[in-house]
């Protein structure tokens, strides 16, 4: 069994984002950007059917992106990937997430052998579209299941059980593989790599292309032009409640019938 | 390619999904400048005795493909059927709400019919021969714009509560298309088996019109019960902060923010929550956001529309009581 982790390099959930240059763009020195959190559910979903199957030949993760990209990769090595493919080119927009997900499956044909599982995030913390993984999916004829928070791959290697969320409830899925997963919170919980295999992941293979190196890409997005990108709409100053425990109360209801009328 | 709006209405056991309801309203807003109507789509195995409803709401044609196969969800086969009506219905522009089935079908749709998408999408409006629509970017900390040229197809995902489903038209009769549609055997690789539904019945927080959430100023599981008490009365949801699900106080379906759900609820009442960005991402998107917090400086009453600096021990107790009171 091979299985590969789709990852993505993006802005820390806590980084302050500064719209510069007018709405052109956001202030990209010194800001910190992680592995995204999904994609890491991703990899150590990977890494764990390593750990507990005797069949998986190989773990590889593949990035998208920038130069940069390259410490979402060494992230991904050091938790147990075996190894890295890095397609990294100035032309990958990040915002077109379904032109990215054209560069990602052109990456992934490009392997001498397919996959049998592909595991990536529900969605990245940059645009939080959560469009890559569907249509990478879509772009390489494979099933996908969505915002799985529970798998089993049966004994076989041939088959997986899963449960997604929706709204409410979990969708219980039977999927043949090969397949592609994106993952939820609350199916695994990600290791930190240590030191040690951090300087170890410093020599694991890791193969660089651009998009010159790949065929059958695709085009960017047909008709979506980005504008422009702003702070969001800020909301009206809030309005303090004050007096006894009891007073605030009979006021608070009274402003969200009265005033807000919401209840 | 026509100027019809189509609406993918989305349904699950045979329940229309309210949101679905919602954007049929931005449908007909566009179709009134695109020069076409608002029709809409549903899939399922038995949706006939939906139709009515989905005309009531303004959709002048509604396309129906039914199958046994499309009885429940899955990724295939309502790629298939979505990109039948698609063909059937030839329109400008397909809609559809922003939930979990959309954002798992969408992308598949885009790449199979050729079709640009924006997902997420705020405000939608036409311009032109343009749509340009806004989407929440970066966990809610920026808002992108984006132009969508209408020369080819587009798919455009609105997020729940960004519009307000009309009132229905009693008199409004169906005008039904039925769609065949046929599945393959590499449509069926994936299977839905069952759909689990929570214990206890409790609403979810992306469904409730009021979502009352704690923080780990709860301490512990069994405090929550005061937040449970309060949603009870208000007929609302409970939600939870990371913290308090990190802690084990609530489980991850409860999470409201970036790893866990977006609500954007009529009313959202943040107890004990200090509002670190990513719960903020969550839910900065509510009508009105109600903070009980006993720290006068916590970001959470940066977004809300009222604020108590108070114990939320003191006051949750006390907002149970006056509403219990005045439902009588």
């Amino acid at each position: 069994m091979r299985i590969l982790t789709v990852i993505k390099h993006v802005p820390d959930s806590n980084a302050t984002i500064k719209v510069v240059g007018g709405g052109a763009g956001i202030e990209t020195a010194g800001l910190k950007l992680v592995l995204n959190p999904f994609d890491e559910y991703g990899a150590e979903q990977a890494i764990q059917l390593k750990e507990k199957r005797s069949d998986v030949e190989e773990v590889v993760a593949l990035v998208v992106g920038d130069d940069k990209a390259a410490e979402a990769l060494r992230t991904a090595l050091a938790m147990g990937a075996d190894r890295g493919i890095h397609v990294s080119d100035a032309k990958i927009d990040p915002r077109d997430e379904l032109a990215w997900a054209g560069v990602a499956a052109a990456a992934i044909r490009r392997e001498p052998k397919p996959f049998d599982l592909i595991l990536s995030g529900k969605q990245t913390i940059d645009n939080d579209a959560g469009e890559a993984g569907p249509a990478m999916a879509e772009l390489l004829g494979l099933p996908h299941i969505g915002a799985v928070t529970f798998l089993e791959v049966a004994d076989d290697g041939q088959s997986l059980k899963a449960r997604r969320r929706i709204e409410g409830a979990d969708e219980a899925v039977e999927c043949a593989l090969p397949a592609l997963l994106t993952c939820e919170k609350g199916l695994v919980e990600p290791r930190y790599p240590s030191l040690p295999n951090l300087m170890k992941a410093k020599k694991k293979p890791v193969e660089k292309l651009t998009l010159a190196d790949l065929e059958g890409v695709g085009q960017a997005t047909p008709g979506v032009e980005f504008v422009s990108i702003a702070p969001p709409p800020p909301r009206p100053a809030c309005k303090i409640v004050e007096g006894e425990p009891e007073e605030m109360a009979k006021e608070l209801v009274r402003l969200l019938r009265e005033e807000a009328k919401v209840v | 390619m026509g100027n019809d709006i189509l609406v993918f209405v989305e349904q699950r056991e045979g329940k229309i999904l309210p949101a679905a309801l919602q954007v049929l309203t931005a449908a007909k807003e566009l179709a009134a400048g695109t020069g076409g109507s608002p029709v809409a789509c549903l899939i399922g195995s038995g949706t006939d005795a939906l139709v009515t409803t989905v005309a009531q709401h303004g959709a002048g044609k509604v396309y129906t493909v039914n199958d046994p196969g499309l009885e429940r969800y899955t990724a295939l086969t309502y790629t298939r059927a979505l990109c039948a009506a698609i063909e059937a219905a030839d329109p400008k522009v397909v809609l559809m709400a922003t939930t979990f089935m959309s954002r798992d079908l969408a992308p598949r749709v885009a790449i199979r019919a050729k079709a640009g998408l924006a997902t997420d999408c705020i405000q939608v409006k036409l311009d032109g021969d343009k749509l340009l629509v806004d989407t929440p970017l970066y966990c809610g900390k920026a808002v992108g714009s984006f132009s969508l040229s209408l020369d080819a197809l587009k798919i455009v995902s609105i997020r729940p509560n960004t519009y307000i489903a009309g009132e229905p038209d009693t008199a409004a009769a169906p005008n039904v298309q039925a769609v065949p549609v046929s599945l393959d055997d590499g449509d069926r690789r994936a299977t839905t088996t069952e759909i689990v539904r929570a214990a206890g019945g409790v609403k979810d927080v992306t469904e409730a019109d009021i979502v009352v959430s704690g923080g780990r100023s709860l301490k512990n599981e069994d405090n929550f019960k005061i937040i449970y008490e309060l949603a009870e009365v208000l007929d609302g949801a409970v939600g939870a902060s990371r913290a308090a699900v990190d802690a084990g106080y609530q489980p991850h379906s409860r999470q409201v923010g970036l790893t866990g759900k977006v609500v954007t609820p009529r009313l959202y009442i943040a107890c004990g929550i200090d509002g670190a960005i990513q719960h903020l991402a969550g839910m900065r998107g509510s009508k009105v956001i109600v903070a009980i917090n006993t720290k006068a400086e916590a970001p959470i009453f940066s977004v809300s529309t009222f604020g108590c600096v108070a114990d939320l021990f003191t006051m949750v107790p006390l907002l149970t009581e006056e509403f219990q009171r005045l439902k009588g």
